[in-house]
């Protein structure tokens, strides 16, 4: 009776105030269709039980701290770590009556691209299981995209909600950074994270911001955003679009992704958009590399409170308290988070600070001001997601370079804080293209409004083939 | 030894008076039962973020401007890394390139000027958690069978003041520690009270031969938590670091411990295995701005300091006298009874050798102390005038016997009763005048005046 592999947060809702379905048999039929597909998918660590109550299902990426419900991101030295207090994004979904289906996968501490990291198994993308759902919040985009809830939240760093919206074909938001609280999300790198929606359509993406979006006096870093508009226009007239060269001729984008993106700036065109070209140089050359020293030296800081002290996993081998530290702290993380570790204590080291992290810090500031001159000619930026469609699994696990390349083209505006939409595009070879607007920072409204227009136009069926 | 001139700089910290914790609402009550007063942000639970408390960088602000310091237009919080069970983020937010607080200086009057102190910064930071030992016989983590934490001093705001190397005796570091010990009690920063914890110092000392530039390599001294102990610990690394140069052996620059049993220092770490903080700015909090407008009412509602009073009283009582009514926080009562009539420089010895009493009994107080009681009589009467109001005429029954005539029989009686004893006198052994005094009080159960007394008897003594 309930269709989850099509129906919308929005349509659920109006299905809801009509009464047609009542809040548990909507809960329900996400429960059943996680039984049926979840064995394969594996996109959820913990279910919840039905509690009652007439609002949206949702899936929290599992870095997101829930009370009462296991949180463990994706790592054996949390598990069973049960948080006594909601993470503030939880804690305003429940004030709207949303009601939590389950903590859905992701890489180890949200570090990778593939949801390969999860200390819990990888999961697989419901276009075609033997290719990987993306990261690391592969688990609420295969989610979506799967019918195993109407909508998610993730947490992006460098791509880990834009890059799996990619791969599995449906809408994702990072949003500008200092718009929603991290308060209570288990932290990677705290000058990068940002929690944001991912959903079947924009409006649903939208809608879903608008909910967690705002100043929260636990987090310090955040401000007030402005008021979100619903889009509903189809045209794009008036809106001047601009086309980075150096991150839509990069030679690491499949030609397949490229002349599906190209087909939707054409499609700017057509819908009224001024389409012009810019340059971004600087961003695509050092936006990786500095990415890849702040990330770890943050992380390195922020993995420090793991220690089997107060929580989570201990080594029962210890002898002393150095042996304490060092035994479960090899036991309880897998391989990325400790290269992280290692990378970012090394770049934090006294005598290399200024070389490493200091400088990094210094060509961020260069990577905001070359986009804050292309926003003077343009209202958004546009190019490709992920270089690539969804890679084969184990395809890129034995390479952690080539695994890093998975984000090349969403870490540059994660450097300068700005927020970034996922839409679908199209496809290539059966799998989703997934198309990438960059806006100024608070420009949600606009990513939204374009995304919207844009989604009209191009029409994608964002249930996988395999499911309909 | 007199060729060699000690440099010594210190580093006070001092918990703030606050109600709550520095980032986060947990209520600070230093007798709570053990991890009562914790929370989700001071026991480090995944995804909990601090929130600065407003009134700590208030407070460090008040005190930077005490000190003349240079407050920051922009202030940086900063992680400094490092593993302990009891630093439970496994880093500890504090300020490092950029301080609330930049350089000031404390001037300390003296007899016959002043001493400068230049303060190089003041900054805000957060107290670690208290580790206890378990099982072991010494108390400390070797030979331990467990160590229990206590969070419920996580995250004290805690104030460090960084001095100048300007002091070059024991003396003057322990007079620039009693200045700013009292500047920080009376602007309400902190409590500071030593014995509780609330104030430590980390003494940094070095020596250098008389007229030498630079400075040799200096001893650490960490965790300092008595006055008596920090001037000793100096006096014992001044003479340690000068037998050693003089003996041409290397000193190194390190931390040490201060053994009070041996009155020596022994090594407590060495410079070769110090910790790399891998120090970076605090990306989950923004910087702090203080708005001039607070800079600007802070410094106009700051009292008159300890050094400005000393100045004042010094008319009154002399220097010595002032400055020890001042840092040792006994003025207060020295007025009172200034005010009730007592002469300034005796109202002075009354405040520095008595007990605090309530205000409202200096006028009682002064009329006791103008009656030549006993001293027992004024025992009573300061130990009642602590808590509760007291009325002069309950101890003026207690006035002494200084009636010539009322002494009189009773010294003659004395004296008749003790031949011996006044034949050595007259034999030159003029000590035996204590004797009878002694005497004369027990006769007059103490009460007798003893100046009176003893003039009485000499006179007849010499007859």
């Amino acid at each position: 009776m309930i269709d989850t592999l099509r129906l919308t947060a929005e349509g659920a809702k109006e299905l809801l105030d009509r009464r047609e379905v009542s809040g548990p048999e909507l809960f329900a039929a996400y429960l059943e269709a996680i039984g049926e597909r979840d064995p394969e998918l594996h996109c959820y660590l913990h279910v919840c039980e039905d509690s009652g109550g007439d609002g949206i299902p949702i899936a929290l990426k599992d870095v997101i701290g829930t009370r009462g419900i296991p949180t463990t991101a994706g790592s054996k030295i949390l598990r069973g770590y049960v948080p006594v207090y909601d993470a503030t994004v939880v804690a305003r979904c429940k004030e709207h009556g949303l009601r939590v289906l389950g903590k859905t996968n992701t890489d180890e501490f949200a570090m990778g691209s593939s949801t390969e990291n999860s200390a819990y198994g990888p999961s697989r993308n419901p276009w075609d299981p033997a290719r990987v759902p993306g990261g690391s919040g592969g688990g609420s985009a295969a989610a979506v995209s799967a019918g195993l809830a109407p909508w998610a939240l993730g947490s992006d760093t460098g791509g880990s909600i834009k890059q799996p919206s990619a791969l599995c074909g449906n809408v994702g938001l990072r949003p500008t950074y200092g718009t929603v609280s991290r308060y209570g999300i288990v932290a990677f790198a705290s000058s990068l994270d940002q929690v944001g929606p991912v959903a079947k359509n924009v409006r649903d993406c939208a809608y879903l911001y608008s909910i967690i979006a705002g100043r929260d006096p636990c987090d310090t870093t955040t401000v007030e955003s402005p008021p979100v508009e619903l889009p509903h226009r189809d045209d794009l007239k008036g809106v001047r679009v601009g086309v980075p060269v150096e991150l839509n001729e990069h030679e690491a984008i499949e030609p397949g992704v490229r002349h599906a993106v190209e087909r939707a700036i054409a499609l700017c065109r057509d819908l009224g958009a001024e389409v012009g070209e810019c340059s971004l140089p600087r961003s695509v050359d050092f936006g990786l590399p500095c990415y890849y020293l702040i990330a770890p030296a943050e992380a390195s800081s922020n993995l420090a409170r793991y220690d089997g002290v107060r929580y989570g996993h201990r080594s029962p081998h210890a002898e002393d308290r150095l042996a304490m530290y060092e035994n479960t702290r090899d036991e309880g993380f897998g391989d990325e988070p400790k290269r992280r570790i290692l990378v970012g204590t090394y770049a934090l080291s006294a005598g290399y600070y200024d070389a490493y992290y200091g400088q990094a810090q210094k060509v961020r500031t260069v990577i905001a001001r070359e986009h804050a001159e292309a926003f003077e000619r343009f209202d958004l930026l546009v190019t490709p997601t992920s270089p690539s469609v969804a890679f084969a699994l184990g395809g890129r696990t034995a390479d952690p370079l080539a695994m890093y390349a998975s984000d090349l083209l969403t870490i540059p505006s994660c450097m300068a804080g700005l927020p970034g939409l996922n839409i679908p595009c199209g496809l290539s070879d059966g799998l989703p293209v997934g198309l990438q607007l960059i806006g100024p920072q608070f420009a949600e409204n606009m990513l939204f409004r374009v995304g919207h227009a844009l989604e009209q136009a191009i029409g994608f069926d964002v249930v996988p083939e395999r499911l309909r | 030894m007199s060729d060699w001139q000690p440099v010594i700089g210190l580093e006070v910290h001092a918990h703030l008076k606050t109600r709550t914790k520095m980032f986060c609402r947990c209520e600070l009550d230093y007798g709570a039962h053990e991890n009562s007063r914790t929370c989700p942000v001071c026991l480090a639970h995944p995804g909990a973020l601090p929130v600065p408390n407003e009134r700590a960088i208030e407070l460090t602000i008040k005190l930077g401007l005490a000190l003349e310091c240079a407050i920051a237009k922009r202030a940086v919080f900063a992680r400094k890394n490092y593993f302990y069970p009891d630093l439970p983020k496994g880093y500890q937010i504090s300020q490092y390139e950029s301080p609330l607080c930049g350089r000031g200086r404390l001037v300390i009057p003296t007899e016959d000027g002043e001493e400068i102190v230049g303060i190089v910064r003041a900054h805000l930071e957060e107290d670690a958690a208290k580790t206890v030992h378990a099982g072991g016989a010494t108390g400390r983590s070797v030979g331990a069978t467990a160590s229990l934490v206590d969070f419920n001093r996580s995250g004290t705001p805690l104030l460090e003041i960084v001095s100048e190397p300007d002091m070059h005796s024991a003396d003057e570091a322990l007079r620039y520690m009693r200045l700013l010990r009292q500047t920080i009690v009376e602007l309400g920063v902190s409590d500071a009270e030593m014995e509780k914890g609330t104030l430590r110092a980390d003494v940094n000392v070095s020596v250098r031969r008389r007229g030498e530039d630079g400075l040799r390599p200096r001893w650490e001294i960490k965790n300092m938590n008595s006055f008596t102990f920090i001037g000793r610990a100096i006096e014992a690394a001044v003479r340690q670091q000068v037998a050693a140069h003089e003996a041409g052996e290397e000193v190194v620059q390190s931390t040490y411990d201060y053994d009070a049993d041996t009155d020596r220092l022994t090594v407590h770490r060495s410079k070769e295995e110090a910790d790399d903080y891998r120090y970076f700015p605090e990306p989950d909090l923004v910087p702090v701005e203080p708005p001039a407008e607070m800079v600007e009412r802070l410094g106009g509602a700051l009292p008159e300091l300890p050094g400005a009073r000393i100045r004042r009283l010094e008319p009154l009582v002399g220097f010595p006298l002032a400055s020890e009514l001042v840092s040792t926080g006994n003025e207060r009562k020295a007025e009172l009874l200034a005010a009730a009539g007592v002469e300034w420089r005796a109202a002075a010895n009354v405040a520095m050798n008595r007990g605090d009493f309530l205000p409202e009994n200096a006028p009682a107080l002064a009329a006791v102390l103008g009656a030549n009681l006993t001293r027992e009589a004024l025992d009573r009467a300061f130990a009642a005038a602590a808590t509760a109001s007291i009325t002069a005429d309950d101890y003026l029954s207690d006035a002494a016997v200084g009636d010539e005539a009322a002494l009189a029989p009773l010294v003659d009686a004395v004296l008749a009763a003790n031949p011996g004893q006044v034949e050595t006198y007259r034999g030159g052994k003029e000590g035996v005048l204590g004797f009878f005094v002694g005497q004369v009080m027990k006769e007059t159960g103490g009460k007798a005046d003893p100046k009176v007394v003893n003039r009485l008897l000499r006179e007849r003594l010499a007859r």
